[in-house]
C-alpha cells in the first residue's frame, strides 16, 4: 500500500483533532488554524488526486485491524479526492474572505468554538465524502447537523436565533427520516456497507421481495436527504439561515454544508441503490420533478426579493434544483453533470455571499438594492468577484456555470423523451430568470449613486479582497478546466458503480 | 396594448428598485417645484389642487380604514378560526398518510426475531462467535462499539462534544474577574439562580449526602467494568454526570466550584477525546497498513484486559460525564 493511500485518514482525523484542540486555544490561534488546515487538507488530497487519476481506480481503507463487513472502512476515487480538494480550498477561501467579519459579528471570546464548528464541518465533509459505510456517514451528519446549526447562530442576533431555531427543527427532521432509512435497509439486508447493500438490494429486487418496503427506503433516503439541502418544497428555513448570519457561515452553509448532504444522496443513489434499479422502479422521477420546479421557483423568489443576501439565498434554491433534476435523469451523464454544476455552484455561491457582505459594508451595511448603487465602483474587488460569480451562474461561456448548463442539457438530450423536454424547457425557463435577477443585480452595482448618499468609507479590508479576486478567478478556472473536472468525474462515477 | 406598457412600467420600477413616486418626494429637495411647472405660477390653482389632493386622500383613508374594519372583523368572527381548522385539518391527513405508508412497511418488513431474518448473516455471527477471542472483552457490545467500529463511536464522542460546544456558545457568560464589578447578565443569572433554586433544603442536603458518594462509586464501577459486563462509558458517565447534578442542587454552586469549574470542564472534556483521537489513530493506522499494534489483549475476563477499550471506556465516561453537568449549569446559570 502507497503512503498516500493514508490521506483520507489523515485528513479526517487531522479534522476532528483540530475542532477538538479548538476549544482550548485563544480565538486568533484558532481563527489561523482553521485557515491553515483547510489548506493543509486541500494540498494532502491534491496529492491523492495526482496519484489516483493516472492509476485510474479506487481502493478501499480499513479502519483499524477488522476487514470491511465488521469493521469501519473508508473508500476513496479520483472523484472523492477531487471533491475534498475543491471543499477544503472552498473553506479556506471562506475563513479568509469572512475574516474580518467573523471577528467584527461574533463576541471575541467564542470566536474559537466557531473555529471548532467549522474544523468539525471540515471534518464531517470529509468522512461523508470518503466512508464507504451507511452508519458512519449518519454520524457524521448528526456532526454536520449540530455544527452548522452552531454556525447560523454565532451570529447572536434575533433572526439568526430564529433561523437558526428553524433550521434545526427542519434539519432533524430530515435525519430522524434519514435514520428510520437506514435501520430498514438494515433490516432488509442485514449490511451497512454500501457494496453489500447494493448486491443485496439487487437481489431483492430480482426476487420481488419486500418491494413495497424497498420503495419506501427509497423515498425517505430522498426526502431526508431533501430537506437537508433544501429542495424546493422543503427550502423554507434557507433564506433566513443564510441571510442573516455571518458571511463565512453563509458560505460554508450554502457550497459545503448542503452539498455534502447531495453528496452522500448521490452515493446512495448510484452505489447503494443503482442506476438501473432507480430507473426501472420510477423512483428518480421523483427528485427530478421536485428539481425542475425547484429551478423555476427558487429564480422567481429570488426575483421579489429586496435583500441582496436573501436574492442570493433564494438563487441556491434554483441550483440545487438544477442538481436534482440532473440526478433525476438517472444515466451516467446526468449524474456527472449534476456533481460538475454541484462544483460550479459551490465556488460561485460562496465568492457571492463573501463578495455580497464585502459590498453592504461598503454602503454603509445595508443590503437594499437602492443603496448598493455604485458599490461596485466603492468596493472594485468585490464587484469583479460578484460579477463573475453571477455570470457563471447564468451561464456565461469560459465560466463554470455554462459548461455545466451544457452538461445537463447534453444529459437531457441523451436520456431522450418526456424527461428531454421538460428538462430543456426548464433550463431555458430558469437561465432566463436567473438572467433577469443577476444582471439587475450587477447593473445596480455599477449605477450611480443615490443623490446625496455617501456612505461611511468601509474599513480597509486587503485580506478579504485578496479572497475576492481568487473567488472570480476560480469561477473562470472551473469553467476552463471542465475537461478534466468532467473526466475525473465520469472516471469517479464509473468506479463508483 | 395599456397592459404592456403598464408592465414596462413595472419592469422598470423593479429594475430601478427605488424609484418609486415617494422615495422621489423624500429625496427631493424644499426649493425644487412640485409637479408640473405651468400650473404651479397660479396661487389659486395651486390652492384647488391641494384641496383637491387632500379630499382624495381623505377619501382614500377612509375607505382604506373601513375595509380594514372589514377584513379584520371577519377575521375576528370566523376568519382565524377557518385557517386553523383547516390547517390543523391538512395536518392531521398529512400526518395521517405518512402513519399509514410508515405502519403498512413495518407489517411488510421482516418478522421480528425470526432465524432466517437477513440481519442474521455472517456480520453478527462473527461478531457473537469470534468477538471475544478478538477483542479481548467479554461484553461483547464493548467490543463492537470501542473495537470493531470505534471510528462510528469517535463520532458519536464528538458529537457531546459539539452539542457542549454550541451550548457554551449560545449560553457561556463571560467569567468574573475579581477586579471587574459584574455585567448585568450575570447578576440577573445569579439572582434567578439564588431565587428559583432551593436553598438549604435539609431533605434534599441529607438524601444527596447519602446518595452522592454512592452514585460516584457506582458510575466509577459501569465505566471501568464495561468490557465485562453490560455498562461501558455512555451509561456509566451518565451515572455519573447525574451525581454531580444532585449535589450541585443540594449544595449549590459554591461547594462544586471547589472542584468542578468552567477550567475542569475544558480539560475534563478535551483530554480524554485527544486521547481517544490519539489511541485510536494508532491503531486505525497500523491497523490499515497491516502492522501489528503490540497491545496486549490480556485475559478475557480480567478487569486489565482487551486492549484500548479499557482506557476508551474512560475517556467516553468522562466526556459523558462533562458534557451531562455542563449541560446542567450552562441551561441554569450559564457558568459553573
Amino acid at each position: 500500500m502507497a503512503f498516500v493511500q493514508n490521506v483520507p485518514f489523515f485528513s479526517i482525523m487531522l479534522c476532528m483533532a483540530s475542532g477538538i484542540a479548538g476549544a482550548m486555544v485563544p480565538g486568533r490561534v484558532a481563527r489561523w488554524w482553521t485557515a491553515a488546515l483547510s489548506a493543509i487538507v486541500a494540498a494532502l488530497n491534491l496529492w491523492l488526486l495526482c496519484y489516483l487519476v493516472p492509476l485510474g481506480e479506487s481502493y478501499t481503507y480499513m479502519m483499524g485491524h477488522f476487514p470491511a463487513p465488521w469493521g469501519n472502512e473508508l473508500r476513496a476515487g479520483p472523484l472523492e479526492a477531487l471533491l475534498a480538494v475543491c471543499f477544503s480550498l472552498i473553506m479556506l477561501l471562506s475563513v479568509l474572505g469572512g475574516m474580518a467579519k467573523l471577528n467584527q459579528q461574533v463576541d471575541r471570546k467564542k470566536i474559537n468554538v466557531v473555529c471548532v464548528m467549522l474544523d468539525l464541518v471540515l471534518a464531517a465533509m470529509m468522512s461523508m465524502i470518503y466512508t464507504n459505510d451507511l452508519f458512519t456517514a449518519y454520524v457524521f451528519i448528526e456532526i454536520m447537523t449540530l455544527t452548522s446549526c452552531a454556525l447560523i447562530v454565532c451570529r447572536q442576533n434575533g433572526r439568526s436565533l430564529v433561523s437558526a431555531m428553524r433550521y434545526m427543527i427542519m434539519s432533524l427532521l430530515g435525519s430522524g427520516l434519514l435514520l428510520i432509512a437506514i435501520s430498514m435497509t438494515y433490516n432488509l439486508t442485514g449490511h451497512l456497507l454500501m457494496e453489500n447493500i447494493h448486491e443485496s438490494f439487487v437481489e431483492l429486487y430480482q426476487t420481488g421481495e419486500y418491494a413495497m418496503p424497498l420503495t419506501v427506503v427509497i423515498g425517505l433516503f430522498f426526502v431526508g436527504l431533501g430537506i437537508k439541502s433544501a429542495l424546493y418544497p422543503f427550502h423554507t428555513w434557507l433564506p433566513d439561515a443564510y441571510g442573516y448570519t455571518t458571511p463565512t457561515s453563509s458560505a460554508v452553509l450554502s457550497s459545503i454544508v448542503s452539498k455534502a448532504y447531495l453528496f452522500l444522496l448521490v452515493k446512495i443513489f448510484y452505489r447503494v441503490i443503482g442506476p438501473e434499479l432507480l430507473i426501472e422502479n420510477h423512483a428518480l422521477n421523483l427528485p427530478f420533478l421536485f428539481g425542475v420546479v425547484g429551478m423555476v421557483m427558487g429564480s422567481v423568489n429570488a426575483i421579489f426579493s429586496h435583500d441582496l443576501r436573501r436574492m442570493v439565498a433564494f438563487s441556491s434554491i434554483a441550483h440545487i434544483g438544477y442538481i436534482y433534476a440532473g440526478l433525476g435523469l438517472g444515466t451516467l451523464a446526468g449524474f456527472a453533470a449534476a456533481l460538475y454544476h454541484m462544483l460550479t455552484h459551490a465556488f460561485a455561491k460562496s465568492g457571492l455571499f463573501i463578495a455580497a457582505s464585502s459590498l453592504a459594508d461598503a454602503s454603509g451595511d445595508s443590503k437594499r438594492f437602492s443603496d448598493l448603487r455604485g458599490a461596485g465602483f466603492r468596493n472594485p474587488a468585490a464587484g469583479v468577484c460578484f460579477v463573475f460569480g453571477s455570470l457563471s451562474l447564468v451561464g456565461v461561456p469560459l465560466l463554470g456555470g455554462f459548461v455545466s448548463k451544457l452538461y445537463l442539457g447534453d444529459a437531457a438530450l441523451g436520456r431522450g423523451g418526456l424527461h428531454m423536454w421538460v428538462m430543456l424547457v426548464a433550463l431555458a425557463l430558469s437561465t432566463l430568470l436567473n438572467t433577469l435577477y443577476f444582471l439587475k443585480t450587477v447593473i445596480t452595482l455599477y449605477r450611480p449613486p443615490r443623490e446625496g448618499f455617501v456612505p461611511p468609507p468601509a474599513p480597509p479590508n486587503r485580506l478579504g479582497n485578496a479572497t475576492l479576486w481568487i473567488f472570480a478567478a476560480l469561477n473562470l478556472l472551473v469553467g476552463l478546466l471542465a475537461s478534466p473536472i468532467m473526466d475525473a468525474i465520469k472516471q469517479g462515477l464509473s468506479l463508483f458503480a | 396594448m395599456k397592459s404592456l406598457s403598464s408592465l414596462r412600467k413595472r419592469f422598470e420600477a423593479w429594475m430601478l428598485e427605488d424609484d418609486s413616486p415617494l422615495d422621489a418626494e423624500i429625496g427631493r429637495g424644499l426649493e425644487a417645484p412640485v409637479g408640473d411647472e405651468a400650473r404651479q405660477w397660479s396661487a389659486d390653482a395651486f390652492v384647488h389642487l391641494e384641496t383637491a389632493a387632500e379630499d382624495s386622500r381623505l377619501a382614500l383613508m377612509e375607505e382604506e380604514h373601513r375595509s380594514y374594519e372589514r377584513l379584520h372583523a371577519w377575521y375576528e368572527r370566523r376568519g382565524a378560526k377557518l385557517v386553523n381548522r383547516v390547517y390543523r385539518v391538512m395536518a392531521v391527513v398529512v400526518l395521517l398518510m405518512v402513519v399509514f405508508f410508515l405502519m403498512s412497511t413495518v407489517v411488510a418488513l421482516p418478522p421480528f426475531g425470526a432465524a432466517d431474518n437477513p440481519y442474521n448473516n455472517e456480520v453478527s455471527e462473527r461478531y457473537i462467535e469470534k468477538g471475544v477471542e478478538e477483542t479481548g472483552a467479554v461484553n461483547f457490545v464493548a467490543g463492537m462499539i470501542l473495537d470493531y467500529r470505534a471510528f462510528d463511536t469517535f463520532g458519536e464522542s464528538t458529537v457531546l462534544f459539539v452539542a457542549a460546544c454550541s451550548v457554551i456558545l449560545l449560553l457561556k457568560l463571560g467569567e468574573h474577574k475579581p477586579d471587574e464589578p459584574p455585567t448585568p447578565a450575570m447578576l440577573e443569572a445569579e439572582y434567578d439562580d439564588r431565587h428559583h433554586e432551593p436553598k438549604n433544603d435539609a431533605v434534599l442536603q441529607l438524601a444527596a449526602r447519602v446518595l452522592t458518594p454512592v452514585i460516584l462509586i457506582f458510575g466509577v464501577y459501569v465505566i471501568l467494568n464495561g468490557h465485562l459486563s453490560p455498562g461501558g462509558g455512555f451509561s456509566g458517565g451518565a451515572i455519573m454526570g447525574a451525581g454531580l447534578m444532585l449535589y450541585l442542587n443540594a449544595f449549590g454552586f459554591q461547594k462544586t466550584e471547589r472542584f468542578f469549574t468552567y477550567r475542569t470542564f475544558r480539560w475534563a472534556t478535551f483530554l480524554p477525546l485527544m486521547t481517544y483521537a490519539g489511541l485510536k489513530s494508532y491503531s486505525f493506522f497500523m491497523g490499515a497498513n497491516h502492522l501489528q499494534s503490540g497491545i496486549p489483549l490480556g485475559i478475557p475476563g480480567e478487569i486489565l484486559s482487551s486492549g484500548l477499550i479499557l482506557p476508551l471506556n474512560i475517556c467516553v465516561g468522562l466526556i459523558v460525564t462533562c458534557t451531562m453537568y455542563g449541560f446542567y449549569t450552562l441551561f441554569r446559570k450559564g457558568g459553573m
